[in-house]
């Protein structure tokens, strides 16, 4: 795993779930997760919702409780411990500020709660807060309340109040959720340079998985109560282990072929397979740069020949739909700025990457 | 947004000529002509002064039919006080008791999974499904001399019905939902993420109470108090069944109002009842007051 690890830490591992299972009524929300987080690492859980991120989330946090399986921070089996006793900064979805407290109220809430003896003195308090929000970017703002704030901020808000324990990890559900496309971005990367200079352990949930590829120093692909992948954001992005993982990362188009004899069957187009690929069904992931438009003069034997369906603007790039048979899906290419067809016109292309699973 | 390009406004177009006269602004799709809007307003108002205003102006017009003096020395008869002592302790003792068992039935339904919680939210609803009158005959049947537990009671020289514990029940019974019914969808709507936020911040879960829950539901839940209130004391039927109006023990206005009225003594009956009155007018208003400056406090479910 190569992430970065801090080398003076005591510990190598600041938080393991070992084969974890949450089962809701019968129904299995967890099937035997386990996950190590490596000190000061910040490791993203991805996946489609009801994947079991939330869950493994709020078991780590304490506010779940597995059905089987053990959690430990560091050496400490946690599994038994009250959320009250597990020193977690949760930030939520939704926020959960106390909404009839201010924001100074709700900073320092976790400090006031404390046991008389293991509080901080009023001075302290007030002073920890203000550095809080200092560190959050929001100064001054102790004696607003939380609906005078916006999404962004509260979300801060949020972070700063889950600080102020000093958390031995601090556990993030769908940080950016709720905010629109600008301010997540800036928010994005604000939390990763927070993450570097305070260095907090850290775990995150979210569907996006631009936002735990760029993010994350590793990244866990969730499907179905169960960890897919998990790697670093280029070996979850390049190197999919797994049909899920290859459908879920990247914009792949799924297209069902069939292996025979040594060849990929795309419709009434046929590819070399891979060395030692068993015949039968199996399903061809094409992302809009594993295709590439065939140079002028280069050898038509290795290409095949497919019928533009439409050209499209994606961000910077123009993509084009090609249908390779007419009951298959439509894959998409990224176009080079030369290469300009129209609707109708019939492209060469070739594959530069094929990833193919048994379906 | 400054990166699309200006687009020159719709201009207000020159009136077309038209055969007919048509109304000025068109009209939305959910508005209603001016005569059915008028006849709508002039039916309902209508309706709210005969059954409303009348009866209510017609309660103190006869209080003070024979002028202030005997409006007030109905107050001084000890019958009279002794109904206004006891309606106050009933409602002294009912409503703190509906104010825990109401927080604590909306808490469990609103905040945990259980088995039976949709029989617990029913049963929550139960006392405004029955008949008060029935409410009353329960704990007759109950705790009555012939009830299943009177011969107990009687061995052990206690009495419920026909006296103030009695009445206190039957009160407890029939005020029950306004306490639980306005919080549960509140706390609903507002749903665990606080508590369990205060929670991960290493909060006891009764502190958590305190400090995050019960200032959430505060508005709603002295909203909840004030209905409550207002039933407990005006109850009738139940109390009625239960207490066996003895008077000066165990008369409460609402039922002294019942007496003097048979007695013909109009005056005093309704002094007694513009007081009752009277507690409906500051509820109402002290209500208003609750919605007008804290109607986000009180959940969507208020504002409807």
């Amino acid at each position: 795993m190569g992430a970065a690890m801090s080398t003076e830490a005591m510990e190598t591992v600041a938080i393991r779930a070992e084969g974890l299972e949450k089962h809701f009524a019968a129904v299995p929300a967890l099937n035997g997760v386990d996950l190590d987080v490596a000190p000061g690492e910040l490791v993203a859980l991805l996946g489609p919702s009801g994947s079991g991120k939330t869950t493994l989330l709020r078991i780590v946090a304490g506010l779940d409780h597995p059905t089987a399986g053990r959690v430990f921070f560091g050496d400490e089996d946690a599994t038994a411990l009250p959320v009250q006793a597990r020193r977690v900064g949760f930030v939520f979805q939704s926020y959960a500020l106390f909404r009839h407290m201010t924001v100074g109220d709700n900073v320092a809430y976790g400090l006031k709660v404390r046991p008389r003896s293991a509080r901080p003195s009023r001075t302290d308090i007030r002073k920890r807060v203000s550095e809080l929000l200092e560190l959050v970017h929001l100064p001054g703002l102790e004696k607003r309340f939380p609906a005078q704030l916006s999404g962004g901020q509260r979300q801060r808000v949020a972070l700063a109040r889950a600080l102020a324990v000093e958390p031995r990890v601090l556990l993030l559900d769908e940080p950016f959720g709720a905010l629109d496309a600008k301010v997540r971005r800036d928010l994005r990367r604000w939390l990763r340079d927070l993450h570097d200079r305070t260095g907090h352990t850290t775990l995150f949930v979210t569907h996006d998985q631009d936002e735990a590829l760029e993010l994350a120093d590793r990244v866990a692909i969730l499907d179905r109560g169960r960890i897919e992948q998990i790697g670093t954001p280029d070996e979850v992005y390049d190197r999919p282990a797994t049909a899920f993982v290859a459908g879920f990362i990247g914009e792949a188009v799924k297209v069902p072929v069939t292996v025979a004899g040594g060849r990929v069957l795309l419709g009434p187009h046929g590819l070399p397979a891979p060395d030692g690929f068993r015949d039968g069904p199996a399903a061809l992931f094409v992302r809009p740069r594993d295709l590439v438009a065939a140079e002028d003069g280069e050898d038509v034997a290795d290409t095949m020949p497919l019928a533009v369906a439409g050209v499209r603007r994606a961000g910077p790039a123009r993509r084009a739909e090609l249908s390779i048979a007419e009951h298959l899906p439509a894959v998409e290419i990224e176009l080079p700025p030369h290469v300009s067809p129209s609707r109708g016109d019939t492209l060469a292309v070739r594959f530069s990457t094929l990833r193919l699973f048994p379906a | 947004m400054s990166d699309a390009p200006a687009r020159p406004r719709a201009e207000p177009q020159p009136a077309r000529p038209r055969a007919v006269t048509r109304p000025a602004r068109p009209r939305a799709v959910t508005e209603e002509t001016t005569l059915t809007r008028r006849l709508l307003i002039a039916t309902a108002i209508g309706f709210l002064a005969l059954f409303v205003m009348l009866p209510l102006a017609a309660v103190f017009v006869e209080a003070l039919r024979r002028g202030l003096d005997h409006y007030l020395a109905t107050f001084s008869d000890p019958d009279t006080q002794a109904a206004i002592r006891l309606t106050l302790l009933v409602a002294a003792i009912s409503v703190p008791l509906n104010m825990v068992f109401g927080v604590a039935a909306a808490w469990a339904i609103a905040k945990f999974e259980f088995v039976g919680k949709s029989l617990l939210t029913t049963l929550v609803d139960l006392p405004f499904s029955v008949s008060p009158v029935v409410s009353g005959l329960v704990f007759v049947l109950l705790f009555g001399a012939h009830g299943l537990l009177g011969p107990w009671l009687e061995a052990h020289d206690l009495q419920i019905v026909f006296a103030v514990p009695g009445i206190v029940l039957a009160t407890v019974f029939v005020t029950f939902p306004f306490v639980a019914r306005e919080l549960i969808p509140l706390m609903q709507e507002q749903g665990t993420s606080e508590e369990e936020a205060a929670l991960t911040l290493g909060a006891s879960g009764f502190r958590t109470f305190l400090t995050v829950t019960l200032p959430n539901v505060k508005w709603a839940l002295l909203y909840g108090v004030l209905l409550c209130n207002a039933r407990a004391m005006g109850e009738f039927g139940a109390v009625s069944v239960v207490s066996g109006h003895v008077r000066g023990l165990t008369n409460t206005m609402p039922l002294h109002v019942e007496i003097l009225y048979n007695e013909y003594d109009f005056v005093g009956a309704f002094a007694v009842a513009s007081l009752l009155a009277g507690l409906a007018l500051v509820t109402l208003v002290a209500k208003s007051v609750l919605e007008w400056r804290f109607g986000d406090a009180l959940g969507q479910s208020r504002l409807h």
